[in-house]
């Protein structure tokens, strides 16, 4: 079973989590993700690698822990192990080769949008990120983007960098021209903001889509998205897709489907920690 | 003889239809071992058993079942294990009616033997005996084999390989091994503890199962065959087919394979004691008519809606589900909307599903099927009222992994091409179940598995190992001759 090496908390509820996946390590590519089953009963969570090291075996998980699965993988230590890891599953990301490309990542998105700032950089793009929280501590991966090109931080309440909405300064880069592609992850609204500040400027803009996945094949097709009018499956044509194309109040829409059920498992969860039967 | 004639079919003990359609355990409670004799009994050995040319995997039918009229069940449960990799499962989900016991001789005048039931029955008695695992044969000679996929295709043929000495690994893409008996097959037919200990079974056999290994992501076919002497791929046929209606991506519309995988293979109908959450549906309205569908609407019931019905557009005559799931699915209060197509699915302002707006069919002549092809009555639309929709209407092959080897060989229709034997356009790379043939059954694949094992087999006979690279020794070299030449 793949162990954790590395547990780092990156802000009050994104956890990193460094874990030994030799053959992920190895093969992965920006974009990918993998889908991860903490232990027996536990649920399939589709998790971007947000990095990789093929000379270590390292992966690295980053987890907003908001409900009752996530809370309880990002309670696991160094030394523990995951049940199952499977990947690396989804396209990689389509990666210009020559120009300037606009990398924007909301809250734990951010973590999203590095790797592909990592291949982009590595194609000799030049690689300008815009990056935002709610306040200070919210901000991740600013120094791991920070060795890839340039890096512009934005918060909510001014805390940190501009005070502002990332589409605010991607605004205003996009305005100096000269960017070729904009890639951008995060919460659905930001990347529907984004979709809709690039789309009357032509520029051709990438999202990375979350829906709600169970094997991340094709098989169940749970993870269905609408593209351009027609039905794509994100684990398997996606997660990236046009983000001119992306109908994003289905997405959102769907992605509230098991909300009465994720409340009832997490106050399940909150009373059994409260009756000190797990952690 | 006469004694024998007189045994009327014993009938399989079942849970009562009201209770069991309010839990998941399992619908059958099996023969108990003086009712299986009995039954055994009614056998009359034929010469020439046809019951054993209507069977995919080729099981002595009337030789186990002469050990079980004996009462000699190791003996029967040896015979048996011998000729089927997963007994307990095919004694449970095999469509028996259509395949061996159609071809009973006791059928002729009445009711055929119970082989099915007689095959579940020893197949149970020796996985309480914890029985011999198959001894593992020699090494020698074994060549490396690889299989995609853990399903019933998959683990029959490495079943087969093992016992012929071969280094078997099997690749699954999900946690746990079983494909399409752990994630489709509910466990009311199918309990997963049965299909755990029979793939213990084969894992004791020598079996390696390395599980969420996507082929196509993880490796590609290439990889795999570099590795490898042969190749069998049994990866299923897992893309849903959606139907293509309006409102298909409101919240409660499932694919039967969402819907099912949720509930057998991450334990839904335990929430929240297990994590993953399936929408509990009051009134669930499944479109199909096979065995998938059956399995939708019956598990929807046990999740405690009130209705739970199958819109069909075809009659209860012309479905492609076995008799004992419509039979039981009756039983169980199963609404049945025959001759009915859905047109469109409708939703609330929060885009939850709310209803099927449907049109009348009516049958008019056969098509190539043989069935008679449903055409809509202009004017016939009305509304089913549902909370929840299960798309049950076929699946195509998943392109994940053929898409990373363009030289091999597809169908029209994306599904692999094979020959008499099972082998693709490419040499050492065989293929079975249902990425060859579509949504088939259980049987089929195992059958495919089966015959792949054997022409696998032949291939690596006619194929030698790999000769060792042959190191050139070092020229013998001849100093006075070097010396003259210089």
């Amino acid at each position: 079973m793949p162990l954790i090496a590395a547990r780092t908390q990156l802000s009050p509820n994104v956890t990193r989590l460094d874990v030994i996946a030799p053959r992920i390590a190895e093969i992965r590519q920006p974009g990918q993700f993998v889908i991860v089953r903490r232990a027996a009963g536990a649920e399939r969570i589709p998790l971007t690698i947000a990095d990789a090291d093929r000379h270590t075996g390292i992966i690295v998980l980053v987890i907003q822990a908001v409900g009752k699965s996530t809370r309880e993988l990002v309670a696991l230590q160094p030394g523990e192990a995951i049940q199952d890891i499977s990947g690396p599953l989804g396209r990689p990301t389509e990666l210009i080769a020559a120009g300037r490309a606009l990398c924007i990542g909301g809250g734990v998105g951010t973590a999203v949008v590095h790797p592909i700032a990592q291949g982009l950089q590595r194609r000799g793009v030049r690689v300008v990120s815009v990056i935002g929280g709610r306040s200070r501590e919210w901000v991740i991966f600013e120094e791991e983007l920070r060795r890839l090109g340039e890096v512009l931080v934005c918060t909510d309440d001014g805390s940190y960098g501009r005070k502002g909405f990332v589409t605010d300064v991607a605004r205003e880069v996009l305005a100096a021209g000269g960017v070729n592609v904009v890639y951008a992850v995060g919460p659905v609204p930001m990347m529907r903001a984004v979709a809709n500040l690039t789309r009357p400027l032509n520029v051709p803009t990438i999202v990375s889509l979350n829906p709600v996945m169970v094997d991340g094949t094709g098989m169940c097709g749970g993870c269905r998205v609408s593209v351009g009018g027609a039905t794509k499956f994100a684990c398997v044509d996606g997660p990236e897709f046009d983000g001119h194309q992306v109908d994003f109040d289905l997405l959102s829409d769907r992605l509230g489907t098991y909300r009465t059920y994720e409340q009832q498992a997490l106050s399940c969860h909150e009373e059994a920690c409260r009756a000190g039967l797990k952690n | 003889m006469k004694e024998r004639l007189a045994i009327p079919r014993q009938s399989m003990p079942e849970q009562d239809a009201t209770d069991r359609s309010r839990n998941f355990q399992e619908v059958n409670f099996g023969f108990p071992e003086q009712i299986a004799m009995l039954e055994a009994q009614r056998c009359l050995q034929c010469k020439e058993a046809r019951c054993m040319a209507g069977c995919p995997v080729m099981v002595d039918i009337p030789r186990f079942i002469r050990f079980v009229a004996e009462g000699n069940f190791s003996a029967a449960a040896q015979s048996l294990l011998g000729d089927n990799a997963l007994p307990a499962v095919t004694g449970r989900v095999c469509p028996q009616e259509t395949q061996c016991e159609i071809e009973c001789v006791r059928g002729v005048k009445g009711a055929p033997v119970a082989i099915g039931h007689l095959e579940r029955f020893v197949a149970d008695w020796a996985r309480l005996q914890g029985a011999p695992a198959a001894e593992k044969s020699s090494p020698a000679g074994g060549r490396k084999v690889v299989v995609v996929g853990a399903g019933p295709a998959g683990l029959t043929a490495a079943g087969e390989l093992v016992k012929s000495g071969h280094d078997v690994t099997i690749y699954e893409a999900l946690h746990q091994p079983g494909g399409v008996l752990v994630y489709g097959i509910p466990e009311f037919r199918l309990p997963k503890k049965i299909v755990d200990q029979e793939v213990g079974r084969l894992q004791q056999a020598g079996v390696k199962i390395e599980c969420n290994v996507v082929i196509g992501r993880t490796y590609t076919l290439p990889e795999l065959r570099e590795r490898f002497a042969a190749v069998f791929i049994a990866n299923g046929a897992g893309l849903p087919v959606f139907m293509q209606v309006p409102g298909e991506n409101l919240k409660g519309v499932y694919s039967a394979n969402e819907y099912l995988t949720r509930v057998n293979l991450m334990a839904a109908y335990e929430f929240p004691n297990a994590d993953t959450p399936v929408l509990l549906g009051k009134r669930v309205a499944v479109i199909g008519g096979g065995n998938v569908a059956m399995d939708s609407a019956r598990t929807a019931k046990r999740l405690g809606a009130e209705e739970s019905m199958i819109i069909y557009r075809r009659t209860l005559q012309e479905m492609p589900a076995r008799a004992e799931e419509v039979h039981h699915a009756e039983q169980e209060g199963i609404r049945f909307e025959m001759l009915a197509a859905p047109v469109a699915v409708l939703g609330n302002p929060q885009r939850w599903v709310t209803g099927l707006k449907c049109v009348r069919m009516e049958l008019g002549a056969p098509d190539a099927s043989g069935r008679r092809s449903p055409t809509p009555i202009p004017n016939s639309e009305f509304t089913v009222a549902c909370d929840v929709v299960v798309v049950a209407v076929g699946t195509r092959a998943n392109p994940l992994l053929t898409a990373t080897c363009p030289e091999l060989k597809l169908t029209r229709r994306g599904n692999i091409a094979v020959d008499a034997d099972g082998m693709t356009s490419l040499p050492g790379v065989f293929a079975g179940g249902d990425i060859v043939r579509g949504a088939a059954t259980v049987i089929l694949a195992m059958g495919d598995g089966k015959r792949a094992a054997r022409a696998i087999q032949n291939y690596l006979a006619a194929t030698p190992a790999k000769a060792r690279r042959v190191v050139t020794p070092p020229l013998l070299v001849d100093k006075n001759a070097v010396r003259r030449s210089v």
